[in-house]
């Protein structure tokens, strides 16, 4: 299996996330440059976190028409899957590949600390190794993850079962029901806020990011008909 | 050549927490006739154009593609 980590200018959580994919699943990962067009030689790719061109203007909102944006549409459209960590969610929602939108963080701060998450949707590609309910530990680093989309838009998650993880515990930002992860749809695109990548090895304070790289290894087996790990 | 000025606002139905804050610093310092206040961005862009009819309609698409997002914010315009 072939994993890509888009690098914007600015990214910097890259580096994490192709460790990560070293560490968790030791398949195949290379650096993506935001000018690349062809992303055909990838069957995932992580959209890692930083501050993509300064953030200026808002969080993602120029990372968004860089030139890999229009093959990374593509590839989702393919059912390939996309995982957008932090900026990478800010860019997804950015991008309309993700409904809603990102906004300052309630109280103001720039929180970085552990969190508990609650793992709403089991069955998606990327948390088919956790169980439903199951509460997990891993870190959040951000400013503006406070998660917003109108009523119309929630009830749709809702009932598409859309909402992948929920903050268990206090609510670091504000986002609106709890969220801190959403799919799109089809369930092959997932934005979260807080970083599986730094959670993958008890050195690290939490190995509970592990399951995220296993499980998104293990779909795209059981997709292309080879064993699943366990 | 016209001269825009933009101005983008996170929308009312939606919590502004930098204004809220503020909000509190001039309650804070005595100002208590201050009601909501709101944080917005201020744009200013040089158009190379004489056309303002031309010049309205490629801002706003601007300010719907980029310059803001419009699932939060409100955008308006002048053209001096």
């Amino acid at each position: 299996m072939n994993f890509g980590v888009l690098v914007f200018p600015g990214s910097n959580c890259d580096i994490d996330c192709y460790k990560a994919v070293e560490e968790t699943v030791g398949q195949k990962v290379e650096y993506v440059w935001h000018t690349e067009t062809d992303l055909s030689r990838f069957d995932c790719i992580l959209v890692p976190g930083g501050f993509s061109y300064g953030d200026y203007l808002r969080c993602g909102a120029i990372a968004r028409f860089a030139p890999v944006m229009g093959a990374l549409v593509k590839f989702a459209e393919q059912g390939k899957f996309v995982l957008g960590i932090c900026n990478g969610f800010q860019i997804l929602t950015e991008s309309g590949l993700l409904p809603g939108a990102l906004l300052r963080n309630r109280t103001l701060k720039f929180r970085c600390h552990s969190a508990m998450l609650r793992v709403e949707n089991a069955g998606t590609p990327f948390t088919n190794q956790y169980r439903e309910g199951e509460e997990i530990d891993i870190p959040i680093a951000h400013g503006e993850g406070n998660y917003y989309c109108d009523a119309e838009t929630l009830e749709k998650l809702k009932a598409n079962n859309q909402i992948v993880f929920r903050y268990a515990g206090s609510n670091p930002n504000g986002s609106v029901d709890d969220i801190a992860g959403i799919c799109n749809e089809r369930g092959n695109v997932l934005g979260m806020m807080p970083h599986p990548e730094r959670a993958v090895n008890q050195l690290l304070g939490s190995e509970d990011g592990k399951r995220m790289f296993t499980s998104i290894l293990n779909k795209w087996r059981e997709q292309h008909g080879a064993a699943a790990i366990r | 050549m016209l001269k825009a000025t933009v101005y983008v606002t996170i929308k009312e139905s939606v919590l502004d927490p930098q204004g809220n804050a503020v909000q509190g610093a001039l309650h804070s310092m005595g100002f208590q006739e201050v009601g909501k206040v709101r944080i917005g961005k201020y744009l200013e862009v040089n158009l190379d154009t004489d056309d303002r009819a031309e010049a309205e309609e490629r801002l706003k698409a601007m300010c719907e593609k980029l310059l803001a997002n419009t699932v939060v914010e409100d955008y308006r315009f002048e053209i001096a």
